[in-house]
């Protein structure tokens, strides 16, 4: 049911993208659609009654410092983790560079709405 | 001695970091990031060339599989690979002499081996979030290079590309998360040994569906094909060649074949998606490229038309594997189009570094204005003419001996109407570059173009390599040739899902 | 871009120091704890924007220039790759690996000097995010709400 719920949001962030004429605006819908998708990711590794998945001194046991396996079987799985820090970082990357060629393009020309901004047509 | 294959992803890295350092000492650190950025690209087109029939799995950090993340150099990479080299060298060649015209040169050759970086990344994953990170990064440095000249129609053209080739990755990236959730792993050999052992449920369908569309975008596949026409003019001339040459292909058709055939397996109703991509962007390609009076917008139409032609090769293979399960057949027709994919990368470069050296020489892009440039610009006019005659499909240049397999591919398959459209887009296809020819090199040369002088020094050279390789590739389907080149490419994926236990044996031998 | 009033530019120079501080100590524990390279150079680059905020964007680029910015940028990446480069030395098969943990298995867990390359990784991603987010906003903020743009060179 969660999952559901993300991939509305997507289709939301999906419909502001596609239907709205202001260029800042469609940058908002394209942020959106990363939002839900960060949040699918997350949701995927989530057990229920889990717990955050860093290891503290209580989750040490065995000579050699192993990890026990009370740590494996509450931890939620941290692997969705990564992977989302790694999908933040390539979206702020791409949220400058869609922010810089906005502003590049009002100072050109002078209006942020895309049906006036159709020099390449044909 | 194996080449360790991280070396083809930290070599464009590193050289792409230590350029801006290099360039911040004046006109000497210019001339010097120049000659370091080219060094990178020569070394490594030595690199890949040497790295031909020699299969590798290399597991990163000494964590193995499923644990780690995996770098794979196989049959299809290898050939992918060297495509990507040879045109990188290229347009790195050509652009020491043609950014002159632009400012803030380190940062764009920065930018360009950080695009290089990317694509080898891409197609050397074995992982199938780490193809998407190296997809993003690819994809980032594109949008940034094509809107390099901070003009009115590079900044909307780059606009556009951006938001959908953003919507493209956000469709990899929710695919890439359902098929985490479905199968539990992200190494691409242990997700197709899931697959293969239960069945396609809802999620791993909806998985394979964003997967096409997402890569269909890269790949500029017609429905989702809104970008190229406006991108790929507006870009400089050598990040022209590179976009159309070899990023729609490594983005798009490598990512869309690998996970199609070896992740997921190819089905008859998959197939026949592919082959109707296929046909709908050779048509619409070539009946929107005729029409044209730009000369880059013409060559971007005329390269959905071509992709067009390779993924409807490859997914005639598929289709053939899947309906009729005749592997020679399949064979044949994979081969076609994995050939066509390296000489379009060849000769549509080619074309694009010669509608840029016209573009430094008489200032304009419009084939109306020009014309009769036959005698100012020899070395032009017969790279162009060669180019032209390679993609029309005349013999003995590469382009004849691939439509050739493709259209005996469809006819032995009793595809009949699949061979006749694509002998018809071939006539389209000849009838747009006799245009160009015509309104370009023959005819009156105009008043105002009197005095324009041929393209000198590093321009010349990256163009007559090209011409030269343009004629000479058709040699690649001498026996031995074609066994060390193009054979193990088409076993890649005739083998389809057997890749996963290949795979997991090579890297059990290690 | 002017700065804002004395309360304000008195305040964030002692702030600015403490968010510096935290910034690092994101970077340096992130074996340990939540956080590490990534957020930490966010965290560092965000004490650089109170200061333009504050005092105004010609302070700032006086004090650190978008040269210098791009000049750490790179030098925090070609210290990424240099320790990934480092355990070649053991091995052609071995790229990124983890040579202070496996091979000389300094430090227990939960410590600080532990995890091998980690915390050194950390520390390049860190600075690289610090100047290259830094560098971001620094170059964006040449935009004028009227239309025009003020001159740079």
């Amino acid at each position: 049911m969660p999952y559901a719920l993300c991939f509305l949001l997507f289709m939301i962030g999906l419909y502001c993208a596609v239907v709205k004429k202001n260029m800042v605006k469609i940058v908002i819908g394209i942020m959106v659609m990363e939002y839900a998708v960060n949040l699918f990711l997350i949701m995927l590794g989530f057990r229920t009654h889990g717990e955050a998945p860093i290891v503290g001194k209580e989750h040490i046991a065995g000579p050699a410092g192993q990890v026990s396996s009370l740590f494996i079987n509450t931890s939620v799985d941290p692997l969705p983790q990564a992977l989302v820090l790694t999908a933040i970082v390539i979206s702020l990357g791409s949220l400058a560079l869609m922010i810089s060629i906005c502003i590049r393009t009002y100072e050109k020309y002078g209006t942020f709405d895309i049906t006036q901004i159709r020099r390449l047509r044909g | 001695m194996s080449i360790p294959l991280p070396v083809f992803v930290a070599v464009p890295l590193v050289m792409a970091f230590l350029l801006p350092i290099a360039g911040g000492f004046g006109k000497k650190g210019k001339a010097l990031a120049t000659v370091l950025a080219n060094l990178a690209t020569v070394s490594l087109l030595v690199l890949a060339a040497s790295s031909i029939g020699r299969p590798q799995v290399y597991q990163v950090g000494r964590w193995s599989i499923p644990l780690g993340i995996n770098m794979v150099l196989d049959g299809l990479s290898s050939l992918v690979l060297l495509a990507v080299s040879i045109v990188s060298a290229a347009a790195m060649l050509f652009s020491a002499r043609y950014m002159e015209q632009y400012t803030a040169k380190p940062k764009y050759l920065s930018l360009f081996l950080l695009m290089v970086a990317g694509m080898n990344g891409l197609v050397l994953s074995g992982d199938v979030f780490n193809l998407f990170v190296f997809l993003e990064i690819a994809s980032l440095a594109s949008y940034a290079l094509v809107g390099f000249g901070c003009e009115h129609e590079e900044l909307e053209a780059a606009f556009k590309y951006m938001v959908l080739g953003s919507i493209g990755s956000l469709f990899v990236l929710f695919g890439v998360a359902l098929v985490y959730g479905n199968t539990g792993s992200l190494n691409m050999a242990y997700i197709s040994k899931a697959i293969q052992s239960s069945q396609l449920n809802a999620g791993l369908s909806f998985a394979l569906a964003l997967f096409i569309v997402g890569f269909g975008i890269k790949a500029a596949l017609v429905p989702f094909h809104a970008w190229l026409p406006d991108a790929h003019p507006s870009a400089p001339a050598p990040i022209s060649a590179m976009l159309s040459g070899v990023l729609i292909k490594t983005l798009g058709v490598y990512a869309l074949v690998r996970i199609v055939f070896n992740v997921f397996g190819v089905s008859i109703q998959i197939g026949w998606l592919l082959v109707v991509l296929g046909l709908l962007s050779m048509v619409a390609g070539a009946f929107l490229a005729i029409g044209q009076w730009d000369f880059k917008r013409l060559l971007a139409y005329s390269s959905i038309s071509q992709i067009g032609y390779v993924v409807l090769g490859i997914g005639l293979g598929g289709l053939i594997m899947a309906k009729y399960n005749n592997l020679a057949w399949a064979s044949l027709a994979i081969l076609g189009g994995l050939f066509h994919l390296v000489n379009h990368a060849v000769y549509k470069s080619l074309l694009f570094l010669t509608s840029g050296s016209l573009q430094m020489a008489t200032g304009t892009r419009q084939l109306r204005s020009m014309g009769g440039l036959a005698e100012r610009m020899p070395v032009t006019r017969a790279t162009c003419t060669v180019a032209s005659a390679a993609i029309v499909g005349i013999p003995p240049f590469s382009g004849f001996w691939s439509k050739l397999i493709l259209v005996i591919a469809a006819v032995q398959a009793h595809f009949y109407w699949v061979a006749a459209i694509i002998v018809f887009v071939s006539l389209c296809t000849l009838i747009m570059y006799l245009k160009v020819q015509r309104y370009v090199f023959l005819g009156e040369l105009p008043e105002n173009l009197r005095q324009t002088q041929e393209s000198r020094g590093s321009m010349l050279v990256a163009m007559v390599f090209l011409a030269c390789l343009c004629a000479l590739m058709g040699l690649l389907l001498v026996p031995s040739l074609r066994e060390t080149i193009l054979e193990p490419a088409v076993k890649v994926l005739t083998g389809g899902v057997s890749y996963s236990a290949d795979i997991i044996r090579m890297s059990m031998k290690v | 871009m002017k700065g804002m009033t004395v309360i304000v530019k008195t305040i964030s120079s002692w702030v600015k120091v403490l968010i510096f501080l935290f910034g690092i100590y994101i970077v340096i524990f992130g074996h340990l704890t939540p956080g590490g390279g990534f957020a930490g150079g966010v965290i560092l680059a965000s004490s650089y924007v109170l200061l333009m905020l504050a005092f105004g964007r010609e302070f700032v680029e006086k004090n650190l220039s978008l040269g210098v910015a791009s000049k750490l940028d790179c030098v925090g990446a070609l210290l990424f790759a240099a320790i990934a480069l480092f355990g070649m030395a053991y091995g052609a098969a071995s790229f990124f690996y983890n040579f202070l943990q496996q091979q000389y298995q300094y430090g227990q867990p939960l410590k600080l000097a532990s995890a091998g390359t980690i915390p050194l990784s950390n520390i390049a991603i860190g600075l690289k995010v610090g100047a290259s987010l830094f560098m971001v906003i620094l170059a964006l903020s040449t935009f004028r709400p009227n239309g025009s743009v003020e001159q740079k060179e």
